[in-house]
């Protein structure tokens, strides 16, 4: 099999569990939805967003390979509005009522990070029948940081904004309750923090819906509505209003102009080896997603200490107009010298406030007596020193392999990248499947031979290849994406694209870099 | 000798004396109303005079203002164009008394041809064929159908044909309102009608020397009664016809010893060339003049001044005759829509190939008289003609293949005309055959509502809104148009009216179902439909805001114009519905019911009055008038609520 048919079998899949999350709760509820007049939450975000603007969904596989159905029954992404950058987040009414799993806090959370790192207004999509009970307990405790996370990002500046086309009930409640801007639906919302048969049990109260949270009374009555919507269209435009009245202004203009790639994105899929043993050049990647040489780009990447330290290609290119530092793996392993080169062009970044993309293909730094003797562990640790300190936007994808501790050089999740992406291809994990199993069989051969017992070669077979395959299963991007590991796995092809509206989403925000790091060991 | 002159008219005929002036080194003198102030023959004139007011009654039918318009700006001469004031004979000795040159016939060959009723006796004496006259009393069932005409005045107003005697005294107390409204004169003839009659007229010019005669125009398309195509010469006319005509003409010119450029007008019997009958002499300019001006190659406004300046004509200057040319006039008006007139901005007007504008062509080619260009407001006061597009070719086909083309690549934004019928009937095999008639129109149903395919031109407005859409955005710029990592559901794009287009943007350009998008841009569309390649000309007018804006698309199947709907409607502007929106901008002449009135269906509630033709707006169903927001004399837009009434609960 092709390079390309490789790829394109992984995109087909990308496809298949992406519209997995799309068709929702299935065809039977999406109907009964839409009977009731209501939008599907991306058909309110296809309302919401200025026409033919472009919207990066978030985590569309959260939840992949839990219980729950895939996007954990909420849509989150970067949509314009107004000419507003907003995150969006929109529950899905047809997957169990819009009900809230522990997926879909973790994606809730995920997306608040990103309003809050990258300073966007907060628009909510509420209908949502509260939380799983069955699962309340990985619910209940942590998700109370939705409701501190919207006032918090109120008082940061960042407006919010809620509109509720129906159930928000209970602790539900608190989005509108927190949000700077209201509007819901008449007859639609239902808004309270218990309802008749609760007030019933409290207070012995005779009370409905409509008194207790209906949105003519939250909006005549309570003045917890600040807008009564006549329809879900209507709240929509209620809350374009809202947005084009924010008084946004972004804190760097947009670039001028630019020029495409001088080569094809389309090569991408003929560029990653189905083995990732293969390395492949990360030039190639970066002349397909990064601008093209034009009257004010006169060079696609320029390259920082080609020669040396040339398991790591670094160097300055400009993306839609803007200047970005990238660190791409070129040979897999990263030797004391990558590690110092990444270290030095990390701080170089910093100096002139330039973001930073890291496009990993790494099994790791190298291990070996001469190379720990070299020092691999201070020069790894400077390199990880750097990315941890640094404070200019930070970019991941993940092309391949993302292994060890190269993972973490290289800003991985756990060094909070403002964004990660991974491409089908990819693979993450400690280490390689093989090299896992091997590890675990000669530490129990070890221990075996230690305690004088006869080792049991067929159990061993046996454990290997399950741990090979668990491991591999672990490493491949669906689970990682659906741990929320990444922000979403991409077509290849459009990661010019997606990376464009995360630069563009950044400068929101002053992009400034630091000249405080840790202390480099040397 | 003349040396400053007055232009008693407007739009494009004062553009026509104008740019003879000019040519023959005369100054000249515009007079505009208020709402001409903007139009080019304003600009174009050495001096212009405001006529306070917008109706023709205030401002173009004003002689005394005009008068005093030539005294300010220190006019010798003034030239009446076509319409208006130039068969008012009274206009004409009210201009020779104040001592200036009146470029027209004498005042009384003016009256002796003004009324219908006397000119028709006066050329049975002459000898030249008339139809019978008959009166109400008089027409009897083998008479019908019948003809009643305005005495007073042209172009078809208080014209109505009766087929039904019980009709006929209706019909007559209409046209002498309508000829009394549009003409100031009453008197209404009636006459049997010929069903199958064809407009033809001669073109004749009298000077001291005699009277020349410059072949015959062909007039038969016209609607309601108004032409619409022109040419010359007539097709299909046998020699003996010709001759008889041009014979009839020069007695019927002399019998009035007429001075000046003039039009004997015949009602020829498309079923027997051989019969004719006077119908009435134009003493003035036409319309469709530049056709014999192309033909003949002559400059007839050079030869009016000329005759008023009291020289004679040299006939040998009049010279050969070559090819045929045929004229077009494009009028601000729907004819699917029983040619409403139509109002508005008129964002472009760009006829290709035009090789003269009021002028002679050394060659066959396009000419074009237009009254307006982009950016002028085309409002009802007035006429609805925008423009004249005049072919000559060597043959009647290949003027007629290339006017079509014209046309069709003519780019008109911003109100509707009756481009595609003129197109349709241009190249109609009937037409091409010479098969003209008065009722060609009426015969040839599928010209007047001309059915484009709107599917190509709805999909290419789509895109290139899209495509608009990613230039005009302030954020995110160069990030390919609706661009989605999860693909849900297409874009779906609304016109006003109903067309939509789902699209989706992929990676390599646009997908829309049954086309291939070969390329788009805010200005252009290039579709493949079945192996053929269109391009389509896409014109976005940002007169107003997104979501409102009309979108004008140009291609080779015609022009389709389309309006933007709003994303989301206020609730606040809904209208109440049982609403009568004005279906066109006009004046409200009558209202027929009182606020609170109890109304039945169909019940007259009020009458408009635009472009000189009244309007019933009538109850959609029975019930109470809620609310009439309007009275007799308000001016009104289109889509004005006229009166609400509140539907009767059954």
């Amino acid at each position: 099999m092709s390079n390309r048919e490789s790829m394109l079998t992984k995109l087909a899949d990308l496809d298949a569990e992406h519209a997995k999350a799309v068709a929702g709760g299935g065809e039977k509820y999406v109907e009964r939805h839409h009977a009731r007049g209501k939008l599907l939450p991306r058909e309110r975000i296809e309302l919401l967003i200025d026409e033919g603007s472009a919207f990066l969904e978030l985590s569309p596989l959260a939840g992949w390979g839990s219980d729950f159905t895939v996007g954990a029954s909420l849509v989150t992404g970067i949509g314009v509005v107004e000419g507003v950058e907003c995150l969006i987040t929109a529950n899905d009414p047809t997957v169990k009522g819009g009900a809230s799993n522990p997926w879909t806090v973790k994606k809730g959370f995920r997306a608040a990070q990103i309003a809050e790192e990258n300073g966007l207004p907060t628009i909510s999509l509420v209908e949502s029948g509260g939380a799983d009970l069955p699962t309340q307990k990985e619910i209940f405790i942590p998700g109370g940081r939705a409701f501190r996370n919207l006032t918090r990002a109120s008082a940061r500046k960042q407006p919010t904004i809620a509109l509720v086309f129906g159930n928000s009930t209970a602790g539900g409640a608190y989005v509108p309750g927190m949000s700077d801007y209201t509007v819901m639906v008449k007859e639609r919302a239902k808004v309270f923090l218990g309802g008749p048969p609760l007030v019933k049990m409290a207070t012995g109260e005779e009370s409905d819906d409509e008194s207790l949270g209906g949105a003519e009374m939250h909006a005549r009555t309570s003045g917890l509505a600040d807008y009564l919507a006549a329809d879900e269209q209507d709240a929509i435009r209620i809350g374009r209003r809202i947005v084009a009245r924010l008084n946004w202004r972004k804190a760097s203009p947009a670039p001028e102009g630019f020029a495409e790639p001088d080569l094809d994105p389309d090569g991408l899929l003929d560029l990653i080896p189905t083995d990732l043993k293969e390395p492949f050049d990360p030039r190639a990647v970066i002349a397909r997603i990064c601008d093209g040489v034009s009257a004010t780009n006169g060079q696609v990447l320029d390259e920082f200490k080609p020669l040396y330290g040339t398991s790591l290609v670094t160097g300055w290119a400009w993306l839609h107009g803007r200047q970005i530092g990238i660190l791409a793996n070129a040979q897999g392993v990263l030797f004391s010298e990558e590690a110092q080169k990444a270290t030095q062009f990390i701080q170089l970044a910093n100096q002139v406030d330039v973001p930073l993309l890291f496009l990993h293909n790494t099994t790791g730094y190298m291990v070996g007596k001469d190379y720990e003797q070299g020092g691999i562990i201070k020069h790894g640790a400077m390199m990880i020193n750097a990315v941890s300190n640094s404070t200019v936007p930070h970019l991941s994808v993940i092309m391949g392999a993302s292994y060890g501790a190269g993972n973490y050089g290289m800003n991985g999740r756990a060094y909070d990248p403002r964004f990660l992406f991974t491409w089908p291809s990819a693979k993450s994990a400690v280490m390689g499947p093989a090299q896992l199993a091997g590890v675990m069989s000669i530490v129990a051969r070890a221990a075996s031979e230690a305690k004088g017992a006869p080792y049991d070669e067929e159990a061993d077979a046996g454990l290997r290849a399950y741990v090979e395959q668990s491991i591999e299963e672990q490493s491949l991007p669906f689970f990682l994406s659906g741990m929320l590991y990444d922000d979403g796995v991409i077509d290849p092809r459009d990661t010019r694209t997606v990376l464009a509206i995360c630069l563009s989403v950044i400068e929101n925000q002053t992009v400034a870099g630091t000249d405080r790091f840790g202390v480099f060991r040397m | 000798m003349i040396t400053r002159l007055l232009v008693a008219n407007r739009g494009e005929i004062a553009r026509r004396v104008f740019a003879t002036c000019r040519r023959l080194g005369i100054e000249t003198v515009a007079v505009h109303s208020d709402a001409d102030a903007g139009l080019p023959h304003v600009r174009e004139a050495g001096m212009a005079v405001r006529l306070p007011g917008t109706s023709p009654a205030d401002t173009y039918l004003r002689g005394d203002l005009v008068i005093e318009a030539a005294r300010r700006s220190g006019a010798d001469a003034i030239h009446p164009g076509y319409g208006f004031l130039s068969e008012n004979a009274d206009f004409a000795r009210a201009v020779l008394a104040a001592g200036l040159v009146w470029v027209g016939p004498a005042p009384a060959s003016i009256e002796a041809m003004g009324s219908k009723i006397e000119a028709k006796k006066l050329m049975a004496a002459a000898g030249v064929p008339v139809l019978g006259d008959l009166t109400a009393d008089t027409a009897t069932t083998a008479d019908l159908p019948l003809l009643v005409k305005a005495s007073a005045g042209g172009g078809g107003r208080g014209m109505r044909v009766v087929r039904s005697l019980a009709e006929l005294p209706v019909e007559i107390d209409r046209a002498r309102a309508e000829a009394a409204s549009a003409f100031g004169d009453d008197a209404v003839f009636v006459e049997p009608y010929v069903e199958h009659g064809r407009h033809v007229e001669v073109q004749v010019l009298g000077h001291p020397g005699g009277i020349l005669v410059l072949g015959v125009r062909d007039c038969s398309l016209q609607r309601r009664h108004q032409k619409v195509v022109e040419e010359t010469p007539a097709p299909g006319l046998p020699d003996a016809t010709r001759a008889a005509l041009h014979a009839a003409a020069a007695a019927a010119a002399a019998a009035i010893d007429y001075r000046g450029a003039g039009t004997v007008e015949f009602l020829l019997d498309a079923r027997d060339t051989s019969r004719f009958w006077f119908l009435e002499m134009n003493t003035r300019l036409q319309v469709e003049h530049p056709v014999t001006e192309l033909v003949h190659g002559v400059d007839l406004v050079d030869l009016q001044l000329t005759v008023a300046e009291g020289r004679a004509l040299d006939p040998r200057t009049l010279g050969e005759t070559y090819g045929h040319s045929l004229e077009v006039r494009l009028y601000a008006e729907d004819p699917a829509a029983g040619y409403q007139p139509q109002s508005g901005l008129l964002t472009r007007l760009d006829v290709p190939g035009v090789a003269a504008e009021f002028d002679l062509l050394n060659r066959p080619g396009l000419r074009l008289d237009s009254g307006f260009e982009a950016g002028n407001e085309v409002s009802t006061h007035y006429d609805a003609m925008l423009a004249k597009v005049i072919s000559w070719a060597p043959t009647r086909d290949q003027a007629a293949r290339r006017l079509a083309a014209a046309l069709q690549g003519a780019r008109i934004h911003g109100v509707t005309t009756n481009r595609d019928q003129l197109v349709a009937a241009l190249r109609h095999p009937a037409f091409l055959a010479g098969e003209v008639s008065t009722a060609f129109f009426d015969n040839h149903p599928e010209v007047v509502d001309v059915a484009v395919d709107p599917r190509p031109a709805v999909v290419a407005a789509a895109l290139a809104l899209a495509e608009d859409a990613g230039v005009r955005r302030r954020v995110q710029r160069g990030v390919p148009v609706a661009w989605r990592n999860v693909v849900s559901q297409p874009q779906v794009t609304r016109f006003e009216g109903g067309p939509e287009v789902a699209w989706l943007a992929g990676r390599d350009g646009y997908l829309v179902e049954g086309v291939q998008v070969v390329a788009a841009s805010p200005t252009g569309v290039i579709l493949e439909v079945d192996g053929l390649r269109t391009s389509l000309d896409v014109h976005i007018d940002a007169s107003t805001p997104p979501g409102t804006r009309a979108v004008h698309v140009d291609g080779p199947a015609g022009h389709v114009r389309l309006r933007e709907v709003p994303r989301f409607t206020d609730p606040a502007a809904y209208v109440a519905s049982g609403s009568l929106l004005a279906p066109m901008p006009g004046t409200v002449v009558r209202v027929a019911v009182t606020a609170g009135e109890r109304v039945a269906s169909g019940q007259p509630v009020l009458v408009l009055e635009a472009m000189k033709m009244q309007h019933t707006v009538s109850a959609p169903h029975a019930g109470t008038v809620t609310d009439l927001p309007v009275e007799a004399g308000h001016q009104v837009a289109a889509g004005d609520v006229l009166a609400v009434v509140d539907e009767e609960q059954a």
